[in-house]
């Protein structure tokens, strides 16, 4: 028996529509880790995936927006239960990716996981801190309800492989949304890891959608795609950020920007919601 | 129309012969070793014995409350508070065929009822609030609100593990530590809940369960290092406990009694009606604070309601609330069945016209059969004292104005119901009831985003939704 095992590999794949297909191009660029060893060849999405990934967002979008809020919280706790037990392994993504050492990636999971956390307990408590009766003037019972925006666009923080690109996830998902998300370019395998753990949380397919690739030259196709409502540019440099946020006025796509403080801030939840407002005449 | 029995197991409680008192994380002796006997209201059989909690014991469980609030559970983060409550949501969904049977068994409520409303709404107010945990600076109230310390909380027989909910996960969540003393006649499923807090791993003394009567409820509330009471029950203990307290620097929050108005008019829609008049005074055989016990009904369409209602009533499954199809379950006690008997008496004798369904009781047990007064004037007894029983009173009205202004005759506030298919109305109405809830073509509908509780003498303070935070922080 020979004394070291040879160890089985993944393969990095896409994630639309709840399936891990290769992208449909047949690409794949290589990714090393920080230190510049080989970690993996990744699925290189194009653009016909990042539009099959809207199709599958637009397609999920209503599903998952009319359970209820107790049951969106239930599912996304329960990815926090899924990456508990797959801690380790996010933790070992992490430092490869970043070049942190064990400890320090290990903080990070947890931060992440606690994050998870964070956003399921928003599900069903945004409406109670974003909505409002309002006291018009005449015989009308007036409410403000939020609603999200539809299908979101996010191009994930290159640097911030797993603590990033979950927040800018997650956020929009918690309020009803459905991603496509361009994972970082050059540390995808923590957010590919992440999204196979959705795949045993209960949620519905294509509420998260990951693409892996070169942001350069799929990230403008998001940007500008027809039936993506917003878009979250977070993760450019300034010049490609301001270069996506001019196409995206295209279809008056709802835009954050980067530049905010907090990551898990309200501004984060406020991205991507509308406010519905209802008018009910009161009287005999 | 029948069926054949299809009781669920007894086994499934899991039922031990004996509980101490959850105390300091352990399952401890009574000081005085006193026990009481809980009952199966449905057989008047034994299930077990329960500590009878002492002066001493309330003192021990409040010794160990403060000394988690000062040593762990204030020091504990917000994000950390949240994954405990998680867990209990979490333990309380895996074990809840159990936890029903346990409620059923010690209450009397049909299983149905149990599972698919007591045990289910106690997790999902346990995985509410633990949202809350981590966001008390999102709640409104300021930013780092602070927790009050230790709580006591009283809670009623008549949603026993719902009502341990409603007090627990609001007040851990916003950081205070608790003692909570269970319904004498319904301690069991409280006690569950302390085996699955240890299971959750709940720091030691964070929750204490002091089971016994209304004398331990009363150690609780004299108690001088005690910072906030909240009391479920009736108006009548309630008033005592406000008394009390108002000697002291204690926060106080009541839940209490309520003579609820359903408002039906002329346009509203029939069978969601009947059913909803039904549900809203027989769920639970009326033991509801917030239940609809008085049915106020337009003039024009209140002889159709009246013949549909009492055709509906005698339809109703009254039997083994094990039995899976059983609709109406036992009364809770000896004594609130009295209570029961002594009212509807007075119904009949200050003249109201009585209709009892016609079904079959079981021989042993606390039974009353559903039971429906037509003719009540605003001034009868069965119109005005909460009976807490399968029992409806009907009024009529005319106008919306009538029906609001006998909605509002009472002392009362918690919930009243409307009937129509106008919506313009329905606000209308429900602008001018004076109630803390109140239900538009539904009845005795509850979730863990919504406040609820009462105005007047139905008491004070919200329980459920953002607003239920308030009653366990310093704001």
């Amino acid at each position: 028996m020979s004394k070291s095992r040879v160890d089985v590999r993944k393969t990095y794949k896409l994630l639309i529509n709840g399936a891990f297909p290769r992208s449909e191009s047949g690409r794949s660029y290589e990714v090393t880790s920080a230190k510049g060893a080989f970690l993996a060849n990744v699925a290189q999405g194009s653009r016909k995936d990042v539009r099959d990934a809207v199709v599958a967002a637009r397609g999920a979008q209503s599903k998952w927006w009319s359970q209820s809020a107790y049951n969106r919280g239930q599912v996304i706790y329960r990815l926090a239960e899924m990456a508990e037990s797959r801690r380790e392994e996010l933790a070992e993504h992490v430092a490869l990716c970043e070049g942190l050492s064990k400890k320090e990636s290990r903080s990070s999971v947890s931060r992440s996981i606690d994050r998870v956390v964070w956003y399921a307990g928003w599900t069903d408590k945004v409406a109670q801190i974003l909505g409002s009766s309002n006291p018009v003037a005449g015989p009308f019972f007036n409410f403000s309800v939020p609603v999200p925006s539809g299908v979101v666009g996010v191009i994930a923080d290159q640097e911030s492989s797993l603590e990033a690109f979950l927040d800018a996830v997650f956020a929009p998902i918690c309020v009803g949304n459905t991603v496509v998300v361009i994972a970082s370019e050059q540390r995808p395998t923590p957010a590919v890891l992440l999204g196979e753990m959705t795949a045993t949380s209960d949620f519905p397919g294509g509420v998260l959608n990951i693409v892996t690739g070169i942001t350069g030259e799929i990230a403008p196709t998001l940007a500008q795609h027809e039936d993506v409502d917003g878009l979250d540019l977070g993760g450019l440099d300034e010049a490609f950020e301001t270069e996506l946020a001019v196409s995206a006025a295209g279809s008056i796509k709802r835009v954050l920007r980067s530049g905010h403080d907090d990551p898990a801030s309200l501004r984060r939840l406020r991205a991507f919601v509308e406010t519905s407002t209802v008018w009910h005449t009161i009287g005999q | 129309m029948s069926y054949d029995p299809a009781a669920e197991s007894v086994s499934i409680a899991r039922l031990k012969p004996s509980y101490g008192l959850f105390i300091n994380g352990d399952f401890t002796v009574p000081s005085a070793h006193d026990a009481f006997v809980t009952l199966n209201p449905a057989t008047e059989a034994p299930l077990a014995n329960v500590a009878q909690g002492s002066g001493a014991d309330v003192d021990r469980a409040v010794k160990a409350a403060r000394k988690a609030y000062d040593t762990v559970w204030s020091k504990t983060t917000g994000a950390e508070r949240s994954k405990y409550l998680f867990r209990i949501a979490r333990l309380i969904q895996e074990r809840s065929r159990e936890l029903a049977v346990v409620e059923t068994l010690d209450n009397g409520k049909p299983i149905r009822e149990s599972r698919d409303v007591d045990i289910p709404l106690a997790a999902a107010h346990f995985f509410y609030y633990a949202g809350w945990a981590d966001k008390l600076d999102y709640a409104g109230y300021g930013a780092n609100p602070r927790p009050l310390g230790v709580a006591g909380q009283i809670i009623p027989w008549n949603f026993p593990l719902l009502m341990a909910a409603w007090k627990l996960a609001p007040a851990l969540a916003a950081g205070n530590t608790c003692v909570l003393k269970p319904a004498e006649t319904t301690p069991l499923s409280a006690l569950v809940l302390a085996e699955i807090i240890q299971q959750a791993g709940l720091p030691d003394g964070v929750v204490n369960i002091v089971t016994g009567d209304g004398s331990t409820g009363a150690a609780l509330v004299d108690h001088p290092d005690v910072n906030k009471i909240a009391f479920t029950g009736s108006t009548e203990v309630g008033r005592l406990i406000q008394q009390r307290v108002a000697t002291t620097q204690k926060h106080l929050t009541l839940e209490l009694g309520g003579k609820g108005a359903n408002i039906v008019f002329e346009d509203a829609p029939v069978d969601e009606m009947i059913e909803g008049i039904i549900d809203g005074i027989f769920f639970n055989q009326g033991h509801v604070c917030c239940a609809g016990s008085r049915l106020l009904v337009q003039e024009s369409v209140a002889d159709e309601v009246l013949r549909r209602l009492i055709r509906r009533v005698d339809q109703l499954r009254v039997g083994d609330p094990l039995d899976k199809n059983t609709d109406v379950g036992a009364i809770n006690s000896a004594a609130q069945l009295a209570r029961i008997k002594e009212l509807t008496e007075y119904g009949e004798v200050e003249g109201a016209t009585r209709y009892t369904s016609t079904c079959v009781l079981p021989d042993k047990g606390y039974w009353f059969a559903p039971t429906v007064f037509a003719d009540v004037a605003q001034s009868h007894r069965i119109a005005r004292e909460e009976i807490f029983g399968p029992v409806l009173s009907v009024l009529t009205f005319r106008t919306p104005e009538e029906a609001v202004a006998k909605a509002n005759n009472t002392n009362y506030g918690l919930a009243c119901g409307v009937w129509s298919e106008k919506g313009s109305r329905t606000l209308w109405v429900a602008e001018r009831l004076r109630a803390g809830v109140i239900w538009a073509n539904t009845y005795n509908r509850f979730d863990p985003t919504s406040p609820f509780g009462g105005v007047r003498e139905s008491g004070f303070g919200r329980e459920g939704g953002r607003h239920g935070l308030e009653a366990y922080l310093n704001v």
